[in-house]
């Protein structure tokens, strides 16, 4: 008997998913060209997104604050493996910026920048969509890109990596 | 045996949350750990139980940790399981002696997916989850065995509806609540013969959680704590064709290695997402007509998935804290067609 060594069983789920109160609150925030981080209210972190909840102290982030579009490298890495529904085509970098005035970072590609260029502390900005295509995503802002700044110094971000 | 105690719990439950996870859960557990009189710090261990199939997030149960704080790191450990199962865990992590106290959650939103379909993943995947199989039509299946192989009728399936149904008029997180005619349930079309929806578990999104606590410090945070007497669950084959769905071998193991009649019993919190179940269940734990059962409403007024067993034993506990019952069965059940069943049995002092 030949063995059946392996079997095919498509899985199709639908989810409609709810970002909740505090990921709206960002997605509006993304849909009017700003970034909105919270504060914890124990340890003072700025959460960007924030979910509502600060994971060390187990608190609501109920303060909101407007961070900057600007932001430092704090890792990256260099994508080379072709994704489905990805419009970025690889080779390219994905970093994960640290915004000024804020202690989480967040991951987004980078772009307009030789991948022998990227290091940790470049300092990069955001490259937003035209104004009338905002929209509550994260595609509002297209990628980050390189801007004219010394780099930030290692000890400025090695608390935030 | 340690003695270990429930000194406090606290639920939500709504029939569709524009909350996340985390926004659902985090009141409940502050509610559980204020009215536990322990300061986070004290607390030895953190267990939960949650599905990230309902969430369609991968390591969604890692995230809902945010809820709880976990800095400085916690002792803390989850299982894929209602959160009656993660009590389950608290307590033997209590019974080893390695902690004192533990605090349970458990959160599930059943509303972003087509729940019935995404139950059909639980099944054997080579040979059952490609016909996709419902857990409605599957509940509708071991409901027509059950009558059949029991004589019972429609009627008292609706008899179970409408008792449940109006006990949960004085429950504020029942999601489907009512005083119902029977003749009026019976004229209602069917979802899938022989159950009605009112038959079914409603749509519920929620969370619980529960702080418990061994020995004599839950006698001094708690005015009256709810002990666990007995506690067992036990699973069976996967495979509905190779058990018998008109009864519940393993809920009969369960009771019998709970100890559940040792003593008598004031009244039982059973968890039967379907109203048949019920019926299977009271049977399996040898409970006659002097046995209130879920006074709360059960799961057919609120089913929050992988929260509803947990529901179950907190629901027990609290109405043994308020002194209107001194000996409690609770179960909570988890699979298909009441695969895994976990009873526990509490007293208060």
């Amino acid at each position: 008997m030949e063995l059946v060594k392996s079997i095919t069983t498509p899985v199709v789920l639908d989810y409609e998913y709810v970002t909740g109160r505090a990921q709206s609150r960002f997605l509006r925030g993304i849909a009017q060209g700003r970034i909105l981080g919270q504060r914890c209210v124990e340890c003072r972190r700025v959460y960007v997104p924030s979910r509502g909840a600060c994971a060390r102290c187990g608190v609501r982030t109920e303060e909101e604050l407007q961070v900057s579009d600007k932001g430092t490298v704090t890792t990256f890495c260099i994508v080379r493996v072709p994704s489905e529904n990805l419009s970025f085509k690889p080779p390219y970098v994905c970093a994960a910026v640290l915004l000024d005035g804020a202690d989480i970072p967040f991951m987004h590609v980078l772009q307009e920048c030789a991948l022998e260029d990227v290091r940790m502390g470049m300092r990069v900005q955001a490259v937003w969509v035209p104004k009338e295509q905002l929209g509550p995503t994260m595609s509002s802002i297209r990628y980050f890109k390189p801007i004219a700044e010394p780099d930030a110094e290692y000890d400025s971000f090695k608390e935030h990596l | 045996m340690r003695d270990v105690a429930i000194v406090s719990f606290a639920q939500s439950a709504k029939a569709r949350e524009t909350r996340n996870e985390v926004e659902i859960l985090m009141p409940v557990v502050h509610e559980a750990v204020r009215n536990s009189k322990l300061s986070r710090q004290e607390i030895g261990f953190t267990c939960s139980g949650s599905s990230d199939y309902l969430q369609g997030q991968s390591f969604a149960f890692v995230g809902a940790l945010d809820a709880v704080g976990a800095w400085p790191p916690i002792k803390e450990s989850h299982v894929e399981m209602d959160g009656a199962w993660a009590l389950y865990e608290a307590w033997i992590k209590i019974q080893t002696g390695d902690v004192d106290s533990a605090l349970v959650y458990s959160f599930g939103k059943s509303s972003p997916g087509d729940l019935p379909e995404i139950l059909a993943l639980q099944l054997d995947p080579y040979t059952m989850t490609p016909l996709w199989p419902d857990a409605h039509s599957l509940a509708a299946l071991q409901a027509r065995a059950y009558l059949e192989a029991t004589g019972k009728s429609e009627r008292d399936l609706a008899r179970v509806v409408a008792r449940s149904l109006s006990s949960a008029v004085a429950n504020p997180h029942a999601v489907v609540s009512g005083v119902l005619d029977i003749d009026k349930l019976l004229a209602e079309p069917y979802v899938c013969s022989p159950l009605r929806a009112h038959d079914l578990p409603p749509i519920t999104d929620g969370a619980s959680a529960m702080v418990v606590v061994a020995g004599d410090r839950a006698r001094q945070v708690c005015a009256r704590p709810v002990w666990i007497r007995g506690f067992d669950h036990r699973i069976e084959p996967l495979g509905l064709g190779l058990r018998d769905l008109t009864r519940s071998a393993s809920t009969e193991i369960a009771a019998q290695k709970a100890g559940v009649h040792k003593s008598k019993v004031d009244f039982a919190e059973l968890h039967a997402p379907y109203s048949h179940q019920e019926l299977i269940l009271r049977a399996a734990l040898g409970l006659g007509e002097g046995v209130a059962i879920n006074p709360s409403g059960g799961a057919l007024a609120s089913h929050p998935l992988m929260v509803a067993g947990l529901i179950r034993i907190g629901e027990a506990a609290s109405r043994i804290m308020a002194g209107r019952g001194d000996r409690a069965v609770a179960h909570a059940t988890q699979g298909p067609c009441l695969q895994q069943n976990l009873v526990c049995v509490l007293e208060g002092d």
